[in-house]
């Protein structure tokens, strides 16, 4: 059966140059980087070799870089770090109601923990306010935390702006880029970006290895506490073939991005072109054009979407859905939800992300199959009965 | 996640479609929560003739519709109401535990057609 993936938003398959630079950290480079002797000096010196590549995608300094474990971890850390770390300059918090769930219930638990938090809702688009967030500061803030595109629907947040407002406003800003790294240029020191979280499973290393950039002189306390790693700031003995992994996705990152970004963007506004010419009755979910070059996300009406992943999935094409169905959870996607977009509509919602090995042949497959999945769900439906009349 | 029985419910729903002179139709879920599932019987006596359903929602939701048709052709309405959403479970060998309660309401549907159907008759009697 044919293999199809789309759905590099949840996870990527391992490049294969990153796979061959990593595999020697795991057979012969052993040994602890901490250590004084021979088995340290390899793995210590491709640390800090997988440093600066990080920083220079990011455009900051290596010592600005600390690894960590996940994209959850590093937004776990900026927010609960920052936030301890000036618990004696306010207690105010800032984020939006679109945010992965790792910022989201990080600022929920703050909340329990005693901290307000304001939660900015968004348009249609998924786009927020810029005046909104302006009102929203007040002296007691000390951290916004606003993400560089969405997850489920691809929307670009007006980071600079954002950025622009918080260094004018004298509150830090932590971007969880997590989606964006890797396919839309990231400069922090342009961006006014004080903290950056990013993860290597997104970005075509494997997973376990994340990345969070805390801007030199941003005080923040350790999530970890143990030793001395990462400059005392994420204690543990630090995962080097992860660490390698995502030096060199980040090495391959720089050096592709313009030709991967224009190749998926022509596939990925293909399938939107032909689904929208195939099939009837189909929303497009979050903003038309500031949206990542990976993502289409599409409500198709009358049905819902679980029905339709498993059709496809039955077809060999592998995609995700806003459906409470596969959320594991009664309600349907929080993003959605906040966009203001019906429940019928959101539980019909299918995500396909598009990645650097997907192919015209791939499009033209989903192109192919799709249309029937639809109208075969649509025919067992009574809303859709109803439209029919 | 779904066992062999509710993929070929799902995959090849029986009595999918709708009844245009149906003796009682009950309808179930609401579009909030995903699943919507609507059950159409004839009766023929006191016998369910035939029974066709059109449901928007998940596999389970789909395939515990099927399998709620399939169970009542041919039975008693007083053998109708003792089937249980967890009997339609059971007969798909199982559902995965979320969708017990969420996506499991085809029996509910069914006793809403059968009660459709008496309140038709006792309004005509």
């Amino acid at each position: 059966m044919k293999r199809i993936y789309l759905d590099h938003n949840a996870t990527t398959p391992v490049h294969p140059e990153v796979f061959e630079a990593m595999v020697p950290y795991l057979k012969d480079e052993w040994g602890n980087p901490s250590s004084i002797h021979w088995a340290a000096r390899e793995p210590k010196k491709a640390i800090d070799s997988a440093r600066e590549k990080v920083a220079a995608l990011l455009g900051c300094e290596a010592n600005e870089i600390v690894f960590t474990s996940c994209g959850s971890e590093s937004n776990n850390f900026a927010i609960k770090g920052v936030a301890d770390a000036l618990r004696g300059k306010g207690n105010h918090i800032i984020t939006t109601s679109v945010e992965h769930p790792s910022v989201l219930n990080t600022c929920k638990f703050m909340e329990r923990e005693g901290w307000e938090v304001t939660f900015l809702p968004v348009d249609p688009y998924g786009m927020i306010d810029l005046d909104q967030l302006r009102d929203s500061i007040t002296d007691k803030t000390i951290l916004v935390s606003i993400m560089f595109a969405n997850n489920e629907t691809g929307t670009i947040f007006p980071v600079e702006e954002i950025g622009k407002i918080t260094r004018e406003k004298g509150v830090l800003f932590h971007c969880d880029a997590v989606q964006a790294v890797g396919k839309v240029p990231i400069d922090v020191k342009r961006l006014n970006i004080d903290l950056l979280s990013l993860s290597g499973h997104k970005l075509y290393a494997p997973k376990g290895v994340g990345a969070l950039y805390v801007r030199r002189g941003v005080r923040i306390t350790p999530l970890i506490h143990g030793g001395h790693q990462e400059r005392n700031r994420r204690a543990g003995t630090e995962n080097v073939a992860g660490i390698v992994a995502l030096g060199k996705a980040c090495e391959i990152a720089m050096r592709d991005m313009d030709e991967e970004v224009a190749h998926i963007t022509r596939l990925r506004d293909k399938l939107e072109k032909g689904i929208m010419e195939r099939i009837e009755h189909v929303k497009l979910n979050g903003h038309p054009t500031k949206r990542l070059p990976t993502t289409l996300n599409v409500s198709f009406m009358y049905i819902e979407g679980e029905s339709i992943l498993l059709n496809l999935d039955m077809k060999g094409v592998a995609a995700s859905s806003g459906s409470a169905c596969t959320s594991g959870s009664l309600e349907p996607s929080h993003v959605l939800m906040a966009m203001g977009v019906p429940p019928e509509i959101a539980h019909g919602s299918v995500r396909f992300s598009l990645g650097r090995d997907n192919t015209d042949e791939d499009i033209d497959y989903v192109l192919e199959i799709l249309p029937p999945i639809v109208e075969r769900l649509r025919s067992m439906s009574p809303l859709y009965a109803k439209v029919k009349g | 996640m779904y066992s062999e029985k509710v993929m070929d419910h799902f995959m090849n729903p029986r009595n999918m479609g709708e009844i245009p002179d149906a003796d009682g139709v009950g309808t179930v879920g609401n579009p909030a929560c995903g699943d919507i599932m609507q059950l159409y019987i004839k009766v023929e006596g006191n016998v369910i003739k035939d029974v066709k359903f059109k449901t928007f929602g998940c596999g389970a939701a789909i395939a515990t519709s099927s399998m709620v048709t399939e169970l009542v052709k041919g039975k008693t309405l007083e053998e109708a109401e003792k089937i249980s959403n967890k009997t339609v479970a059971e007969a798909l060998d199982g559902l995965p535990p979320i969708k017990m309660h969420c996506s499991n309401l085809a029996a509910d549907a069914l006793h809403a057609a059968i009660e459709d159907y008496r309140k038709k008759r006792a309004s005509k009697a």
